[in-house]
């Protein structure tokens, strides 16, 4: 992979890792006190680690000139392992939170292990480790065949990778020390932020050059969705994360809204990262493997357009649902209630026009479980994002709310749209990707297909009964006008719910372990397939890369 | 760049564009998306003539239905206070005895204290009141302070070892750790001790031990836990000679209770929970007691 650097990009590379090593000990230094330094040293040992690899290959030949007539693939095979392996470190940690909530003892009395720290280092590994990774992957894949051009750099691709996953690792190793700003699916502190914005404004311009040098006429939607996706998030997370650090020397800062506009910017962001990264991102996956692998065209362009403008107008305006019932004004729950509601037109639109473009590749539907990954991604998108705007009523979240119905509901989304059409899009790229004539095993794919299902279905039903007993328990009024349940009450009750969760989490990740090694054998052992028209068109001209 | 042709299966033309072998059909977006469109809208729109809706500078669009959540929340918890007014008036006011003898208010209170009580409570001493480990069983005919209800009252009011400064002050020094007893003297008054409530182990091999324990027990011990041993209310002393045990009964934990002192805490409420609640509660738990056998 390093050989595919000139020496030029080499010596760049190594000023980049340098400076971000220098980085690393001002805050191993300045932070000594504190659980800052740790981190520092964290971002030394990464740093170090990718200086030694480019040195081991510092003085290997100059590359071939015509690298620049293909595509670039090398990041996005690094960044489907890389995704693989959150996957399975995310689920796991999220079995092992699932079970702490029926055995509390398996936080086995340490800080580190204790659900507070485990829970983000669980959200954090599947949604930016897993789901992160596999937007990286797959977008980079996707910009590039839509476009017929190769990536717009040779070392920014690689940069935006490793410096997206050095967030991920300083997040969550963060949580396990105890660093935590405390926003949902927001909780790194101010210096893995601030490094985030470094990395995906990079991620951003990349795409953008990518695509201006398309040789297409027209943009494809899966790349809209893309831009969406990248642009957004990066929008999203800097209004939500500006923060005043207590000083150079501590992790721990203060976010600059104060109150109740600190809630609404918060689940502004919380809503829109549901709503960007891991609906805009995917849907930009979906787009380009479910109609390549079913051979099928889209059902209807129009349709596209239509869901594409009312996802990105409608969801900005939905993120107060989440705080219906407090301090919010009325007024704001109304409008997030009602855009919420409004939403759920181009969310099925959406959803729909996936499943009509299966029309006339049903049978493959049947036979092949990859492309019935997609079709059941499809599925869950359309019933979570129903769920969502039933939810975001206000009577009917004055039930749901605080319960484990909300956690049923991501899940729903999470495991069923995100990580399904995740695998779908990978057991589609893998082989492609490598150039091998298919998946190592098809059976273990359809071992995963169903692993994924019932799991994702024990999980949602299990979530679905305890949240509403619990909403049900909370609510319940004596003759006397008391309170019926004590809080310990309805944690009783969820009890057996609590255990039928781990267990669905437990077959979901299992079905992930079956799929890395499946993905492993296909490289090691497939044999090699000839892919005719795999390349870019005359991008070799492109000059200055 | 393709042509516009004819898909075989939905009869649709292609728009013309393809993308890496996808091309996309030219289908009209059907009828009921834009009826179910339609309607989410009208819907949404009717939603903001009625209720709160949207800013205008300093204010916003009341809604012709007048509702606000927070007086909504304001009326409902006066309904709530007067539903509940008739019983929790009597159970703030009324005398003990009188709530006692009351079936009806009774319960009420076994109703309404099970919840304040397995929200409050329960977290140390049991959904039951059985307490566990190091904190006591409030169901047994055994207390600390008193059981009674004024007396249960206080003890929640004022907490034991607390800050509050009527606090009820309970501390068991550390005899052995600090040296106020010699090692052979922390065994012999643990073995007297045990033999209280365990007759069976007084044989004529530890007889010399319990009764040297015994010597040990009136200089030191029974300033608070009495000549006899039955401990103090007024002091917060156990009954040493019952089978009930906070810390444990066995040889060992006495042993461990006596070489390094016991000084348990229990919060203040006073701050927490209203008159009429930690009344309840103190019904409730004095009647705990009174439901076992």
């Amino acid at each position: 992979m390093i050989k595919n650097l000139t020496s030029g990009e080499r010596e760049i590379s190594i000023f980049i890792l340098v400076l971000v090593a220098i980085a690393g000990l001002a805050m191993a230094a300045l932070g000594r006190a504190d659980p800052l330094g740790t981190q520092g040293w964290i971002v030394i040992l990464l740093a170090g680690s990718l200086l030694w690899l480019i040195f081991r290959a510092a003085f290997e030949p100059e590359p071939v000139e015509e690298r620049l007539t293909s595509y670039y693939d090398d990041p996005i095979k690094i960044g489907i392992a890389l995704s693989m392996f959150w996957a399975v470190f995310g689920m796991f940690v999220g079995v092992w939170v699932a079970a702490q909530l029926a055995w509390p003892n398996l936080a086995f009395d340490a800080a580190w292990s204790s659900f507070g720290r485990l829970r983000p280092a669980h959200t954090t590994g599947v949604i930016f480790g897993f789901g992160g990774n596999a937007l990286i992957a797959t977008s980079f894949h996707v910009v590039q065949r839509t476009s017929r051009a190769r990536l717009a750099g040779q070392l920014s691709p690689w940069f935006v990778l490793f410096g997206y996953n050095l967030f991920c690792i300083l997040a969550i190793s963060g949580y396990l020390l105890g660093i935590t700003q405390s926003k949902e699916y927001g909780e790194a502190e101010w210096y893995a932020d601030i490094w985030l914005v470094i990395v995906w404004v990079t991620y951003f311009v990349l795409y953008i050059r990518t695509i201006a040098r398309r040789k297409e006429p027209h943009i494809y939607v899966a790349n809209w969705y893309f831009m969406a996706f990248i642009l957004v998030v990066a929008i999203l997370h800097i209004v939500n994360n500006l923060a005043v650090p207590v000083s150079w020397g501590h992790a721990k800062s203060y976010t600059i809204w104060p109150g109740v506009q600190d809630a609404m910017v918060q689940w502004w962001y919380g809503h829109n990262a549901v709503a960007f990264f891991l609906t805009a991102g995917f849907l930009g996956m979906l787009y380009y493997y479910l109609p390549i692998r079913a051979q099928r065209p889209i059902f209807s362009y129009r349709l596209s357009i239509l869901s594409f403008w009312g996802i990105t107008f409608f969801y900005m305006w939905a993120g107060s649902h989440h705080l219906h019932y407090t301090a919010l004004p009325h007024w704001v729950q109304t409008l997030g209630m009602t855009f919420s509601v409004m939403l759920l037109v181009p969310s099925w639109a959406s959803a729909g026009n996936a499943l009509l473009t299966l029309n006339g590749a049903w049978h493959r539907v049947r036979d092949d479980a990859t492309l019935r990954f997609m079709m059941a991604a499809a599925v869950f998108y359309g019933l979570s994002t129903f769920e969502g705007s039933f939810m975001a009523i206000r009577p009917v979240n004055s039930l749901s709310h605080y319960t484990d119905w909300t956690v049923g509901h991501v899940h729903a989304g999470a495991l069923g749209w995100v990580a399904l059409i995740t695998f779908g899009s990978l057991y589609t790229l893998v082989p492609n990707l490598w150039k091998r004539e298919r998946m190592y095993s098809a059976k273990l794919v359809e071992v995963h297909f169903w692993l994924a299902i019932a799991g994702t279905l024990i999980y949602v039903f299990a979530m679905w009964n305890s949240g509403i007993i619990q909403g049900l328990m909370w609510r319940t009024y004596t003759d006397e006008g008391a309170l019926a349940y004590s809080f310990t009450d309805s944690l009783v009750a969820m009890y057996p719910y609590y255990i039928a969760r781990a267990v669905g989490g437990l077959l979901f990740l299992m079905g992930a372990v079956i799929g890395c090694y499946n993905m492993w054998m296909t490289i090691k052992s497939v044999p090699l397939a000839a892919r005719a028209d795999d390349a870019p068109v005359a991008s070799a001209a492109v000059p200055g890369e | 760049m393709a042509e516009v042709e004819r898909d075989p299966v939905s009869g649709r033309e292609t728009t013309g564009h393809e993308w890496n072998g996808i091309k996309e059909l030219d289908t009209p977006v059907p009828r009921g998306v834009l009826m179910f469109l339609i309607v989410t809208h009208v819907w949404a729109i009717t939603w903001w003539f009625f209720v709160p809706a949207w800013p205008l500078g300093e204010t916003y669009t009341k809604g012709l239905l007048g509702v606000n959540q927070r007086t909504t929340v304001e009326e409902r918890v006066v309904e709530a206070q007067q539903e509940r007014s008739t019983w929790m008036s009597r159970l703030e006011n009324e005398p003990y005895e009188v709530i006692l003898a009351n079936e009806t208010l009774m319960e009420t209170v076994r109703d309404t204290g099970q919840q304040l009580f397995g929200d409050n409570c329960a977290a140390c001493h049991g959904r039951d009141g059985k307490g566990r480990a190091n904190y006591p069983d409030l169901t047994d005919d055994d207390w600390l302070w008193g059981g009674s209800p004024d007396l249960i009252e206080q003890t929640m009011r004022v907490g034991i070892n607390t800050a509050h400064p009527e606090s009820r002050i309970a501390q068991m020094p550390a005899f052995g750790r600090d040296q106020m007893l010699e090692r052979d003297q922390v065994r012999n008054v643990a073995a007297y001790v045990y033999s209280l409530s365990h007759p069976d182990y007084s044989t004529p091999e530890t007889l010399e031990r319990i009764e040297a324990g015994q010597e040990v027990f009136v200089t030191t011990c029974a300033a608070c836990h009495g000549e006899t041993a039955e401990g103090s209310q007024e002091m917060g002393a156990p009954n040493l000679t019952d089978p009930y045990w906070v810390y444990g009964g066995d040889l060992d934990t006495i042993i461990a209770s006596v070489h390094g002192g016991r000084q348990g805490h229990m919060p203040t409420w006073d701050e927490r929970l209203t008159t009429a609640e930690i009344r309840t509660l103190a019904v409730y738990v004095h009647d705990l007691g009174a439901q076992q056998p």
